[in-house]
Formats: C-alpha cells, structure tokens, sequence
C-alpha cells in the first residue's frame, strides 16, 4: 500500500474540509431567504387557519396568504407581566422564540406544569380586525406534549372566553396518536367552548373520553384516545397561557377597556 | 448499458437489496414511513445522498490516504445531507417539518457508510454513481412498500386522501393502530424480507 507523508495527509484533510464547507455555506446562504420565507408563510397560514380565514389544507399562493393576512391581521406586541401594548418593538422582525432564549428579553418561568422553563418580557398577539374593531384574538401558545414542544395558536372571541379556534403549527408528536392534536375534527371540538369560568379562572381541560357539546359542557373537550399525555400536555399549556402568568394579565384590560367603551 | 453498469443499478432492487438481504439502514425505514408522502421524499433524498457521496468519493479514491479515508467519506457524506436538508426546506416545507431530524440522520444511514466503502472505494465514479442510485432504489422500495401499507392500514388513507373512510369520521374502516406504532414497520419488513428470501432461495444464509 502506497505511504502517505503526514504533511499530505493534514493537506488532503485540510482540502476536503475546505470544499466541504464551502459547499454547505453557499447553499445555507444562498437558500436562507427562501426558507424564512417559508417559514413566515407558516405562520400565517396558521394563523390564517385559527381565524377561520382559511380552511385547513387548502392551497392558497403565497401573495394570496399575505393579502389576506395584511387585510385582516394586525399584530401587537405586549408586555406579559403588565398586559399593556408595547409599542416600541418592530412586530415584523420580532421573533418570540428566539426572544425566550435570550437572557435579556425573558425570564425564567415560574413553576408549572405545562414544560415551560422560560418565559418573554413581550409577546406578540394578533388580531382579527374589521376596521377598528377587534374581532378575534390569536394568542401564541406553546408546552410540553409527550415527546415534544408544541407551538400553536388559541384564538379567542372579543368576550376573551369563547374558543373560537385552536391550532398547532409545530410539533413533534407520534403521527396518528399524539399527531392527531392536527386533526380538524378535534380541533373543531375546541370551538364555542369557554377558556374561563365565571370567576376568570382557566377552566378548558382535554377530559379522558368524550365531552358533551360546547353549549352544555362548555368547559370540557374530549381526549383523543391512544394521545392520553399529549392531551394532559395540551390541556396544561392552554391553562398556562390563560393563567396570570400567560395572556390573563393583557386579557382583563381588553375586558375592561371594553366594558369602558 | 454495459452488464456491469446494469448489474451495479438493479442488482440492489431484489438481488441484494440493502434492507432487506444487507439489513442495513431499518431505522430510517421505522421512523418516516407511517405516510407516504413522507417515504417518497425521504426515498429521494436518501437517491440523492447516496449517488452524489458515491460519486464524489469515487472521484478522489485514489487521493485518500486510508488512514483517514472514513472521516473523509463521512466528512462529504454529512456535508451532503445538509445541502439536502437545506434544499428540503426551501423547498418542500411541509415535508421537511414532518421529516424533522430523519433527513440529518441520512448521516448515520448505515447505506450510505456502507456503499462508499464498500463500493465507491474500488470502483470508478460512474459505476459508483450507479450503484448509489440502485442501492438508494432498493432503499425506497421497501420505504414505498412500508409506507404504502402503513398509510393505507393505520390512517386508510394514500398520500393523505382518504381511501378507507374512518370509523372516526363516518366512514367504516376501523384504523390499526399497530400500523402507527414502530413495530408495525418492524412486522411489514420482517414479512417483505421472509417473501424476498421465500422467492429467491440464493439469499437465505447456510
């Protein structure tokens, strides 16, 4: 067998490494673009989804997600301690999760069942709006399931209690078990039901079995069988977000700025 | 086509199929086949890998110092699959989410390893080209036969439309779940391998 000098084989190594990264930075670079965009059109599309401006798994273009989204969605910036908008951050390059990484933008979480161990200073909220007027709010949610973090959406009624749509745009969980927290007809479920009970505390839980419809057991959704802790993760995260360390604090002074006008 | 040429394409289908009579590269094969959308665009990028490694380490096998030659070919190989995973994201978007960490793990395929050592370290570049895609053919066949039966068997659907109604939603079919689960793709390859070696008795070790 051919003897290779050290020197060479340093060299060759050297060499291969070289043309190697190169190839991996330009298509990193050269496709980054595309893919944020995809990214963001995810998002909205979800988001679209949730409000009821899109049905589920139909193919729209991308223009037609942005136009639809610019002419319905305005989204606000908060702070999640105070409930109070914040006005000072940039809602388009404002990205929550990398946000909730960053020891200058949040927190660590105060214990809870729903997996999350850091929580943002700001949190991004989007409205459905007519006009002025608010129609819907989509509130970002995200917790532990079984295997995975769920990321989603919760969109609530102006009242801040009626469900009117719930969705989850990223997740890790077992296709056909836990992955059925996609499936349109449990999510429909979720709709008409109350987040809230009347004294304002988080009321929605995922039962075991089946729950009666939303007008007669508002507070109840039904399990998905063989999903048994994806569902305990969901129902804890919804009630994490609507508690007062989630979206509880900004939701009353929406109540109340409501009752005042 | 040259016989060998031939042989080094469609050889790896039945004859020598990677899964099934090399029993390399099942854990892929478990985890993205309950659908089969997923199967066909983890089947392409495993083509894609596959060939493009075999080629290029093919290229240059004359320069590897073999004292190094296995990081080397691992090397090209994990810059390969994150070229693929990128072009996955810009591309297929939907897909690649489902796909999530199965496509960086085309890395640790146990195919890819094995065919470039194997394979692409003796022979010529077009030969090894060829080989890599009969090898990543014989690869998407089980995937396709996994995933074709898994869909159909757990959700009774194919590529997402409903072809079984469910239970659930109406229709009759009662999904197995069995089929969702990894041991459902354990059983349907043990069965895919018991009738290749049913059917070509050559294969069966003494």
């Amino acid at each position: 067998m051919k003897q290779y000098s050290n020197a060479y084989i340093i060299g060759f190594a050297a060499g291969v490494c070289l043309i190697c990264s190169i190839v991996v930075a330009t298509s990193a670079v050269v496709l980054k673009e595309r893919q944020d965009l995809n990214k963001v059109l995810d998002r909205q599309k979800k988001v679209l989804i949730v409000a009821g401006l899109m049905e589920e798994g139909q193919t729209i273009t991308a223009d037609e997600v942005q136009q639809i989204f610019d002419d319905n969605i305005r989204i606000r910036a908060i702070n999640l301690q105070t409930g109070d908008f914040d006005e000072d951050i940039d809602t388009v390059t404002f990205d929550q999760r990398k946000a909730t990484k960053d020891p200058a933008l949040s927190r660590v979480a105060p214990t809870n069942r729903a997996g999350i161990t850091r929580l943002p200073f700001r949190a991004l909220v989007y409205e459905r709006v007519a006009g002025d007027e608010v129609k819907l709010l989509i509130l970002p949610i995200e917790g532990k399931g079984l295997w995975s973090t769920l990321y989603g959406f919760l969109a609530l009624a102006p009242d801040t209690t009626t469900i009117e749509g719930m969705t989850f745009y990223e997740h890790g969980e077992t296709p056909g078990l836990g992955g059925e927290i996609d499936n349109p007809r449990w999510k429909s479920l979720w709709k008409g039901r109350s987040a809230y009970d009347a004294d304002w505390q988080p009321a929605i839980t995922v039962i075991k079995g089946a729950a009666g419809p939303a007008e007669d057991d508002p507070y109840r959704v039904d399990g998905l069988s063989g999903a048994t802790l994806t569902c305990r993760g969901v129902s804890d995260l919804v009630q994490f977000w609507l508690s007062s360390d989630g979206f509880e604090p900004f939701l009353a002074k929406f109540r109340a700025e409501r009752s005042a006008a | 086509m040259k016989a060998a040429h031939k042989k080094a394409l469609f050889d790896p289908l039945f004859n020598d199929n990677p899964i099934a009579s090399q029993v390399l590269g099942i854990c892929s094969a478990l985890a993205v086949t309950t659908k089969l959308e997923t199967s066909v665009v983890m089947s392409l990028a495993v083509i894609a890998v596959l060939a493009l490694s075999n080629f290029s380490i093919s290229a240059i096998r004359n320069f590897i110092p073999p004292s190094i030659r296995i990081i080397v070919q691992l090397t090209i190989i994990a810059s390969l699959v994150i070229v693929t995973d990128q072009v996955l994201q810009a591309f297929v978007f939907d897909i690649s989410k489902q796909l999530s960490v199965f496509v960086g793990l085309i890395i640790t395929n146990c195919i890819v390893m094995g065919r470039a050592e194997a394979f692409a370290m003796q022979n010529p570049p077009v030969d090894s080209f060829l080989d890599g895609i009969g090898n990543g053919l014989g690869y998407s066949l089980i995937l396709l036969v996994v995933g074709f039966f898994r869909e159909l068997l757990g959700a009774g659907k194919l590529f997402g439309y409903s072809v079984m109604p469910l239970v659930t939603e109406g229709g009759w079919y009662q999904p197995n779940g069995l089929m969702v689960l990894a041991p459902g793709a354990f059983f349907l390859i043990g069965i895919f391998i018991w009738l290749l070696r049913t059917a070509k008795p050559e294969l069966r070790e003494s």
